[in-house]
């Protein structure tokens, strides 16, 4: 072969050369460690992956814990509200900013910078402001107001809800830069049309806008469900699970059990769920998205 | 009849008002960490969280830098914010630079399988990170890097590449494809090409996913809280730790000035570049 031939043939093999390292990266250390943690939910693994097979017995064991049933229903209390505020007060905030407002880019830069933030600072700020005995129920005292309490985080039955109120505080901006980005890209010319056809104020919003902002609520959606799931770091800096497991999530209950519990098996089961409940949310979402841009 | 810009005077004050109250309560929990890193600890007991500082004090910041107790060792941040700091430089440019030389043969190159490899990785950016912990702590012991900043380099670098790739193939996908079979008409190689034509256009995408990649990596806790020890945690592990597991008198103070040390790089980037933060956030949120 002629010293062109292997030239032109080494820049044709190029671009592959060039990918492999990442696809290797990526096919070993996601798909080969999600296959491997796969399995470790089938083994007898406690505080060392052994090889012993033991079935399904990780899972039914799992499901017979409090303490995952706790985690499964805190995560749907947290996750339902989290999502359903998240989208409220994110699409009210677009509304309110669409209106032709002065400061607009100073006012979205100021609901949007917790989103800069780590979830340990968020939690850092949140966990002495909720605290009774030093933050927000404090300071309503020394105004005089000595009746007033506010004291969810030590509470058992309602500390859920002071993680929602951080994750809230955290998220809600983004969602409202997703819908002002939508309400952004309708046509003027359909708003237009709808305003000689009477609509105004609120109905113009009901019926005609919001519709139109689809996509960017599937959006959201799709994001926030993904973040809830994976909450781990709020929850540790904000309550630490707590008081008692008031508000371990399966995040937190997965981390715990695989190393500081020891029950390895029992925490890539926990794992296993994480994932599959994740996966039946995005592998749809992806493949309309990817699927719609080739199409459309 | 009225003046139209007079009955709208009403609902427009309205509306200025409602945005104000929003704006303080998004803003209240970074004014209560600077207000409150300023004040000597009695002042905070005394007057609340919400009161502005009196008796100004630079004391929680010196403590929370250099000797407030972190764990067992009364280190303060500082060496954990030069752990962070290492670990952002290196994984950041390392998982740019691969990025964008993925993104450039998925989008330029199509090779037989590559939209299975773009399926691929667009799934890994959304997996939950629990079910790579365990095999992840076994391979960083193997090759020697548990409890180390270059561990938490490779870690970043592996499950930031998904991401990273997508940036720079959506970006280079809409690249003229003319211009690609110009410069290879004209003879230019594979990394000419890239060198010479794609990467000097490259401005807006590089710094959308260098300060997505920074954001991500610093802010991380999950990664730095599995693989590190105690010397070399990341910011966010030891801040926690200075909150979380302090024993006795609870400095709310110097735990203020240690929560604005660790959000401040963020924040400068934020300030500096929030049109390019956005446009990451919602790139990463609506692929394509």
């Amino acid at each position: 072969m002629s010293a062109e031939g292997m030239a032109a043939g080494l820049q044709r093999l190029m671009p592959r050369l060039v990918f492999s390292p990442s696809l290797s990266l990526v096919l070993i250390f996601i798909y080969g460690f999600i296959i491997y943690s796969i399995y470790l939910s089938f083994t007898s693994s406690r505080i060392l992956p052994v090889n012993d097979w033991a079935g399904l017995a990780n899972y039914l064991r799992l499901f017979k814990l409090p303490h995952w049933h706790i985690a499964i229903r805190n995560l749907a209390v947290f996750g339902s509200l989290y999502i359903t505020f998240c989208i409220a007060l994110g699409l009210l905030l677009a509304i309110l900013l669409d209106q032709k407002i002065r400061l607009e880019g100073g006012i979205r830069a100021v609901l949007l910078y917790p989103m800069a933030l780590s979830f340990i600072v968020t939690g850092t700020a949140w966990k002495w402001l909720l605290d009774p005995g030093i933050g927000l129920e404090h300071s309503v005292h020394l105004l005089g107001f000595t009746n007033f309490h506010f004291g969810w985080i030590k509470d058992g039955g309602l500390a859920i809800y002071t993680l929602v109120i951080a994750a809230v505080w955290h998220t809600s901006g983004f969602v409202m830069a997703l819908f002002l980005a939508g309400l952004r890209g309708i046509d003027e010319e359909v708003l237009k049309a709808a305003r000689i056809d009477g609509a105004a104020g609120l109905r113009l919003y009901t019926r005609i806008v919001i519709p139109q902002l689809r996509p960017a609520l599937f959006s959201a959606v799709i994001v926030l469900t993904h973040l809830a799931i994976k909450s781990y770091d709020l929850v540790i800096a904000l309550t630490g699970g707590g008081p008692g497991r008031a508000t371990e999530l399966p995040a937190t209950f997965m981390y715990s059990y695989t190393f500081t519990r020891n029950q390895m098996g029992i925490g890539a089961a926990a794992a296993v769920i994480m994932l599959m409940t994740v996966a039946a949310v995005m592998i749809p979402y992806l493949h309309a998205e990817t699927d719609g841009r080739r199409h459309g | 009849m009225v003046d139209p810009r007079y009955s709208n005077l009403l609902p427009r004050t309205l509306l200025y008002l409602v945005l104000a109250l929003f704006v303080a309560f998004y803003l209240m929990p970074l004014y209560v960490m600077l207000a409150n890193s300023f004040k000597p600890l009695a002042e905070i007991r005394a007057g609340g969280l919400l009161s502005p500082p009196e008796d100004w004090t630079v004391t929680p910041w010196l403590a929370a830098w250099s000797s407030a107790a972190i764990g067992v060792e009364a280190t303060g941040l500082k060496p954990y914010f030069l752990n962070s700091v290492w670990m952002v430089i290196a994984a950041v440019a390392i998982s740019t630079l691969l990025g964008a030389l993925n993104g450039y043969v998925l989008s330029k190159w199509r090779f037989h399988g590559a939209g299975l490899c773009f399926g691929l990785m667009l799934f890994a950016c959304f997996i939950p990170f629990q079910i790579v912990l365990i095999p992840m702590a076994q391979i960083l012991g193997m090759l020697g890097l548990a409890g180390t900043v270059s561990g938490l380099v490779l870690v970043h670098v592996i499950y930031g590449l998904s991401f990273t790739t997508l940036f720079f193939r959506n970006y280079y996908a809409s690249f003229p494809d003319d211009l690609v079979r110009a410069a290879l008409i004209d003879g230019a190689g594979f990394f000419t090409l890239f060198g010479r034509i794609l990467l000097p256009n490259s401005g807006p995408v590089i710094v959308v996913t260098v300060i997505w990649q920074f954001t991500n990596i610093w802010n991380d806790f999950l990664f730095g809280v599995s693989f590190a020890d105690a010397d070399s945690q990341p910011l966010t592990v030891a801040l926690n730790n200075l909150v979380n597991s302090s024993t006795g008198v609870k400095e709310y103070n110097v735990h203020f000035a240690g929560a604005i040390l660790a959000a401040f790089p963020t924040l400068l980037v934020y300030v500096l570049a929030g049109r390019y933060f956005v446009r990451g956030l919602l790139s990463g949120a609506v692929k394509g």
